[in-house]
C-alpha cells in the first residue's frame, strides 16, 4: 500500500482529529463559538462516518503494519461515530440546562472518538496504548466538565486516579509481552505464537493486560470507579463513557486477546469466565437496590461488560461477532436510556430519582415509549436488539462447551428484569406527582434531543428485527 | 554488563512501592506522584528489555509514555486544582459525595 491509501484507510480518525483541532482554534477565537462548534461537530462525525462505509473493503493494515483499515476497523469507526454524534445531539440542551455551555465539551467528544478509533484499530500495542489514553485522558476532563459542581469534580478525580493507575498495569503487561517477544505487533506475535507457550514472562505479561483491560471495561473485581464516574458526570456525557468507550475497549480486547493471542489459552479464558460471572452477578444484584437512576444504569453497565465478557471468553467466531453485534445494540440502548434521563433531569441534579419517572408515561407519551423501549432492549426482549446480542453471545459459551456461562448469562439476565421493569412500571402505573403537574413548563423537551432518542430507538428496533443489516458486514473482517 | 534480572527487579520493587502507595496514602497528590512512579518503573523495564534485545521499539515505546504521562499531570491537577476551590481539602476520605 502507498502512502495515500494509508492516509484513505484512516480517513475517519483523520477528519475526526482535524474537526477538533479546528474547533479549538475556533472557540479561542469566537467569544460565542459554541453553535459553530456544535455543527462542525455534527458534520465532521456524519463525515467520518461515510468514510468509515467507504474504506470499509480495503481489509489491511496501513503504516507498516501499525493499524488496520477497512473490515473490522471500518465497522468500530463507525459505531463510534453513530455514538458520539448521539452524544453530542443530546448534549446541547443539557449543557445550557446545567449553565456549562462551553464549545470544549464538543472537542473533547471529538477527541475522545478519535482516540477510540485507534484503540479499536491498533495491530500494535504502542497504538492500542496511545489510543486508550487518548480516550481516557478526555473522558476524565469530560466527568469533571460541570467545573463548579462538587459532584462533577470528585467524579473526574476517582476516575483518573483509578484510570491512571490501570494504565501502570496495562503498560507494565506492554513491556513484557515486549521483553518476551522482542516485538509489539500483533500480527508477528500471533504468528509466533506456539513459541511463547511456556514463557513466564509472557504470560504474566497477558495477565496485566487482561487487568488493565478489565479496568477499562468497568468489570468486576475493577469496576469500583464506575457507579461514581457515572454518577457525578454530566448524563450524556455518562452515556458515551459507559457505552462508547466500554465498546473501544472491548474493540481492543477483541483484537488483542483474540486476533494476537490466538485467543489465548484455557486457563486464560476460564479467568475471563470467572470475571464475566463477577460482573453479571454484582451489577444485577447491586442495581437493584439503586434509587438513583444514573447509578442504576451504571450497574447495570458493570453486568452487561460481564455479558460481552461472554464472547471473549468462548473465543470462537460466533464469540467475536456477537461482540461486535452488542457493541452497536448496547451504543443505541445505553446512549438513549442516558438520553431520556438528560431529558428528564432538571438542572442541579434533580429528577434524578427512580420515582421521579412516576407518571412520566401519561405526561411525555413518546419519551415514555421510547424509555420502555430501552429498557425491553437491555433486559433482553424480542424483538429489540438487545435480545438478539444476548443470543449470539449465550450461543457461543454453549459452542465453545461452556454452557455453564450461558446458564449464568441467563440467570443474570432474570435478575435484571426487576430494575429494568420497575422504571417500565413507575412510568405508567404510578400516581403523577403533584409538584410537576402544576409546573408543565418544567419539562421541556428539545427538537434534536428528541430526535437522538428516536434515532436510537429505531435503530434499535432495525437490527433487532433484521441483524443480518449488520451480521452480513462480519463475515469477512480482515 | 548488569544482567537483565536487575534491571527488572528494580523496575519490579519501584512498581510495588507505587502500587502500596496508591492504596495507602490519602492525599491526592501524593496519590498521583506514586501513579507516576509506577510509569517509570515501567519505563525503566522498558528500556532495559530494549538494550538486552538489541532492538530499539521499547525506547520508542518510553518517549510515548513520558509524553503522556505530561498529558496526564496536566490533566490531573487541574481537576484537583478544581475540586480544592469547592472543597478546599484534597483529602481523598474526604472526598466522598459519591456512594452507593
Amino acid at each position: 500500500m502507498n502512502f495515500y491509501n494509508d492516509l484513505l484507510g484512516i480517513s475517519p480518525v483523520l477528519i475526526v482529529s482535524l474537526a477538533g483541532l479546528i474547533v479549538v482554534i475556533l472557540e479561542a477565537l469566537f467569544k460565542k463559538g459554541e453553535t459553530i462548534s456544535y455543527f462542525l461537530s455534527i458534520i465532521s462525525l456524519i463525515l467520518a462516518g461515510l468514510f468509515a462505509i467507504y474504506t470499509y473493503s480495503m481489509y489491511s493494515t496501513a503504516f507498516n503494519g501499525m493499524v488496520a483499515v477497512g473490515g473490522y476497523a471500518s465497522f468500530f469507526n463507525f459505531i463510534f461515530c453513530v455514538g458520539a454524534l448521539l452524544t453530542i445531539l443530546l448534549s446541547k440542551d443539557y449543557l445550557a440546562k446545567r449553565n456549562i455551555n462551553y464549545g470544549e465539551f464538543y472537542i473533547l467528544v471529538l477527541f475522545a472518538t478519535a482516540g477510540m478509533m485507534f484503540l479499536a484499530s491498533g495491530v500494535d500495542l504502542i497504538i492500542t496504548f496511545l489510543g486508550i489514553e487518548l480516550m481516557s485522558i478526555s473522558l476524565y476532563v469530560l466527568a469533571a466538565f460541570a467545573r463548579t459542581d462538587p459532584k462533577s469534580n470528585e467524579a473526574g478525580l476517582k476516575y483518573l486516579l483509578l484510570g491512571a493507575f490501570a494504565t501502570g498495569f496495562l503498560l507494565f503487561g506492554i513491556a513484557f509481552i515486549y521483553g518476551s517477544t522482542t516485538t509489539t505487533n500483533l500480527k508477528v506475535i500471533s504468528a509466533n505464537f506456539q513459541n511463547y507457550q511456556n514463557d513466564f514472562l509472557f504470560w504474566l505479561g497477558v495477565g496485566l493486560l487482561l487487568v488493565g483491560f478489565s479496568f477499562k471495561v468497568a468489570a468486576v473485581p475493577f469496576h469500583m470507579w464506575a457507579p461514581d464516574v457515572y454518577e457525578g458526570a454530566p448524563t450524556p456525557a455518562s452515556g458515551f463513557m459507559s457505552a462508547v468507550s466500554k465498546s473501544a475497549a472491548f474493540g481492543a480486547f477483541v483484537l488483542v486477546f483474540i486476533f494476537g493471542f490466538n485467543g489465548t489459552n484455557e486457563q486464560v479464558r476460564y479467568a475471563i469466565a470467572i470475571i464475566s460471572v463477577l460482573s453479571m452477578a454484582l451489577g444485577n444484584i447491586i442495581a437493584l437496590s439503586q434509587t438513583n437512576i444514573k447509578r442504576m444504569l451504571a450497574y447495570s453497565s458493570i453486568a452487561h461488560a460481564g455479558y460481552i465478557l461472554i464472547g471473549l471468553a468462548s473465543a470462537n467466531e460466533l464469540g467475536k461477532q456477537g461482540v461486535l453485534y452488542y457493541s452497536l445494540a448496547y451504543i443505541l440502548m445505553q446512549v438513549g436510556a442516558f438520553g431520556v434521563v438528560s431529558i428528564v433531569e432538571r438542572e442541579e441534579n434533580k429528577a434524578l430519582n427512580i420515582n421521579d419517572y412516576a407518571g412520566l408515561g401519561h405526561r411525555k407519551p413518546l419519551i415514555g415509549v421510547l424509555m420502555s423501549i430501552f429498557m425491553f432492549s437491555l433486559t433482553g426482549f424480542p424483538p429489540f436488539a438487545g435480545f438478539v446480542g444476548k443470543y449470539y453471545l449465550f450461543a457461543s459459551a454453549v459452542q465453545a462447551k461452556m454452557t455453564w456461562l450461558a446458564v449464568a448469562g441467563v440467570l443474570a439476565t432474570l435478575v435484571s428484569v426487576y430494575y429494568y421493569l420497575n422504571v417500565v412500571i413507575n412510568m405508567y402505573l404510578k400516581e403523577q406527582p403533584a409538584e410537576v403537574l402544576n409546573n408543565p413548563e418544567q419539562e421541556k423537551i428539545s427538537i434534536s434531543s428528541a430526535f437522538a432518542v428516536l434515532i436510537s430507538a429505531i435503530g434499535i428496533f432495525i437490527i433487532g428485527i433484521l441483524p443480518t443489516l449488520v451480521t452480513r458486514y462480519f463475515e469477512k473482517l480482515f | 554488563m548488569i544482567p537483565l534480572s536487575w534491571y527488572l527487579f528494580l523496575s519490579l520493587i519501584l512498581f510495588t512501592i507505587g502500587v502500596l502507595g496508591v492504596l495507602i496514602r490519602r492525599n491526592a497528590i501524593v496519590i498521583f506522584m506514586c501513579i507516576e512512579l509506577m510509569l517509570n518503573s515501567v519505563n525503566l523495564a522498558l528500556v532495559g528489555f530494549s538494550s538486552y534485545i538489541g532492538n530499539e521499539i521499547g525506547q520508542m515505546l518510553v518517549f510515548f509514555v513520558l509524553v503522556v504521562a505530561a498529558a496526564e499531570v496536566s490533566v490531573g491537577l487541574a481537576i484537583i486544582i478544581a475540586i480544592f476551590r469547592n472543597r478546599l481539602t484534597v483529602n481523598i476520605d474526604e472526598i466522598n459525595l459519591l456512594k452507593w
